[in-house]
């Protein structure tokens, strides 16, 4: 394999891992920047969504019609838990709020353990998902490139929705200062409400994504995409949703070329370097690579 | 305040005298229930009491950074499993550590050291760790400090599971000799509170407090918020480290698993239940939390109610757990006891004015 292709084929890797954590990343993004609330509980909408397109598609759904119904089911899954959960706490102080995401991390995957097991089970990756293309030494696979095509697609909506919309306004009048755009007349529960369904739908998509690359659905497959998301966003500035995409893309380039980098031996390290570069970026960058916001330090 | 001081620890006031008679009751009621539940007790229940001092003590451990400094760490439960990791391999057979760590470098394969000094080993690699990492995390505040000990701990399972020579990975760590009893345990919960319950009095439990309450206006007078911060997070460090070793002593067989996410939170839940910044708030929590759960986790299995059969709902137990965890968190985010404490130093007599007990803990 030529130097060329190598790098080509890497390319994809990273864009199409990238992908996912930026639409991760969004959800977490839009949240905190409304709320200063780390939803940790993020990444089981995605688990939500696997779920719920797995049972869908055991009782026979045609696949475009289960996409669509699982992201729905996880934006409504992303509302009942901001209702239920954090609107009771809202104004808390930070840490409680952290805390409380925890709370509905554990409440979310125990009930799925309670209701389908804890084992993994697979899934039934339809056929346009799950193909591999050969291009010479080249070898890509099909997931990967619907996943980076979805994204870029969901990525132009979500411009056109925060800057053409009213609703899409006032979530970013509402993240620059709740009290103040709460002053202007805007329903501040409506705007977190949708911002809550917006991010829990992109979790969703990149849930659906994320288990037709893997195969399989667990209720703590949620667990560690949600763990990267964080990172992606905190890398991109935390609060911002161009910021949480770019940490996203970031973050799959970063994992990509330390995979490549890192003699074989320690390429299993990978994971906790990104952790090591997340408390660096907290340290050097806190706002992140895009951030502007004043620094919070002792 | 001088003269109040000296008289304080005067050893023939009666107020001292009073004080101590209250301490060696106190101690004396634990042990006789600890002989008790030694001879009468069924072994189910002498394992709650062991896992409740455990609990009792990486709460009140956790406190004193959590709580003391107002700082959230999310990572200690790495600061157990180093510790636990730590004291397993130098206290393992060297037989056994010949055919269960056959890749352990030489200067570690021919030691086998005591409980004692192992698991001190243990608690001071740990604190060497928190001096490591605390010197960058502490100067950051709010949740960046909890996101940046997250990152911690799952940096800690990530080297435990791939540093197979020392750790095995992810299989389980096997053959670690039996050495907790109730007696090890125990003591080093009296140990732990005695420790924090000193340093809250200290000059340097002042300065946690004050830089909690205020960070300006105790860096105006002079508290380097930096170093009161990592006091506190290195001995808690080394105090969970510690607990992790009589854990790990205790469970015998274990892997990275034990040490995540859901020990973290459970030890969290106790700490929120009890009331961060009081020592007696985190017994208190530990035990209620530890005595619901058992008996949540016992009804798990599915149990007879009035003829109605409850069919066994695994994993009800945590559900119910984290829903009392955000009820707690809404309606009474101080927890039971707030920073307040219950003073059982003085069961004999009057209370003393708070004022002379503690005069920067009680303003809220």
């Amino acid at each position: 394999m030529s130097f060329v292709e190598y790098g080509t084929q890497q390319f994809i890797n990273a864009l199409s891992i990238g992908s996912l954590y930026a639409l991760m990343a969004i959800g977490l993004a839009m949240v905190f920047g409304i709320l200063r609330l780390i939803n940790f509980a993020h990444g089981d909408l995605m688990m939500v969504a696997s779920y719920a397109a797995l049972f869908m598609l055991i009782a026979g759904l045609p696949f475009p019609v289960v996409a669509a119904l699982a992201v729905i089911v996880a934006a409504l899954a992303g509302m009942l838990m901001e209702r239920t959960a954090y609107r009771p706490i809202r104004g808390a102080p930070d840490v409680a709020m952290l805390l409380t995401s925890f709370a509905v991390t554990i409440i979310l995957e125990n009930s799925a353990v309670l209701t389908v097991g804890s084992r993994s089970r697979a899934f039934p990756v339809p056929e346009f998902l799950s193909t591999v293309y050969h291009f010479g030494n080249l070898t890509v696979a099909s997931v990967n490139v619907v996943a980076i095509i979805t994204t870029a697609i969901l990525l132009v909506l979500l411009t056109l929705f925060v800057t053409r919309t009213d609703m899409g306004v006032s979530m970013r009048a509402a993240a620059e200062d709740l009290v103040a755009a709460q002053l202007m007349g805007i329903n501040i529960n409506r705007v977190i409400a949708a911002a809550f369904a917006i991010g829990s739908a992109l979790a969703g998509v990149a849930g659906l994504l994320w288990t037709a690359k893997v195969g399989k659905v667990d209720p703590f497959m949620g667990f560690f995409p949600v763990l990267k998301a964080f990172v992606a966003a905190v890398i991109g500035g935390f609060g911002t949703i161009p910021g949480a995409v770019a940490g996203g893309y970031v973050l799959g380039f970063l994992e990509i070329s330390l995979q490549a980098i890192l003699p074989g031996q320690w390429s299993a390290y990978r994971d906790a370097l990104v952790f090591v570069i997340l408390i660096l970026v907290l340290l050097i960058r806190p706002n992140g690579i895009l951030g502007a916001r004043e620094r919070e330090e002792i | 305040m001088d003269e109040t001081f000296s008289r304080s620890r005067d050893i023939n006031s009666p107020a001292v005298w009073q004080q101590y008679t209250s301490v060696a009751i106190l101690l004396a009621a634990l042990f006789l229930v600890l002989v008790a539940a030694q001879y009468m007790a069924s072994a189910y229940l002498q394992r709650v009491i062991v896992t409740l001092g455990l609990d009792i003590m990486l709460v009140v451990s956790l406190n004193l950074f959590n709580g003391f400094t107002g700082v959230f760490s999310l990572g200690h439960t790495g600061f157990m499993a180093l510790g636990a990791y730590v004291s397993a391999i130098l206290t393992l057979p060297l037989a056994k550590k010949a055919t269960n760590l056959p890749d352990l470098p030489p200067w570690l394969a021919h030691v086998q050291l005591d409980f004692l000094p192992a698991m001190l080993i243990g608690g001071l690699f740990a604190a060497m760790v928190a001096l490591l990492i605390g010197r960058p995390i502490l100067r950051l505040s709010g949740h960046y400090v909890a996101v940046a000990t997250l990152a911690f701990l799952v940096i800690v399972r990530v080297v435990l599971i791939n540093a197979t020579p020392f750790t095995r990975g992810s299989r389980t760590f096997s053959g670690t000799p039996p050495f907790t009893t109730v007696w090890w345990v125990y003591a080093w919960v009296v140990v732990t509170i005695y420790i924090a319950w000193r340093i809250l009095r200290s000059p340097y439990g002042r300065a946690m407090l004050a830089q909690r309450e205020d960070r300006a206006a105790a860096r105006s007078v002079g508290v380097h918020v930096l170093r009161a911060r990592m006091w506190a997070f290195c001995i808690s460090a080394f105090l969970t480290g510690v607990a992790g070793a009589l854990w790990g002593h205790y469970i015998l067989s274990f892997s990275p698993n034990a040490f995540y996410f859901s020990e973290a939170f459970a030890i969290i839940t106790m700490l929120v239940v009890g009331g961060m910044g009081s020592i007696s708030g985190s017994v208190v929590g530990t035990i209620l939390v530890v005595l619901l759960s058992e008996v949540l986790r016992s009804l798990e299995g599915g149990f007879t109610l009035l003829a109605f059969q409850i069919p066994p709902l695994y994993g009800m137990s945590q559900i119910l757990m984290a829903i009392l965890f955000i009820s707690i968190l809404i309606f009474r985010r101080e927890g039971l006891l707030g920073q307040r404490e219950i003073d059982l130093t003085r069961l004999l007599g009057p209370r003393r004015k708070p004022k002379e007990v503690m005069p920067l803990h009680d303003e809220s």
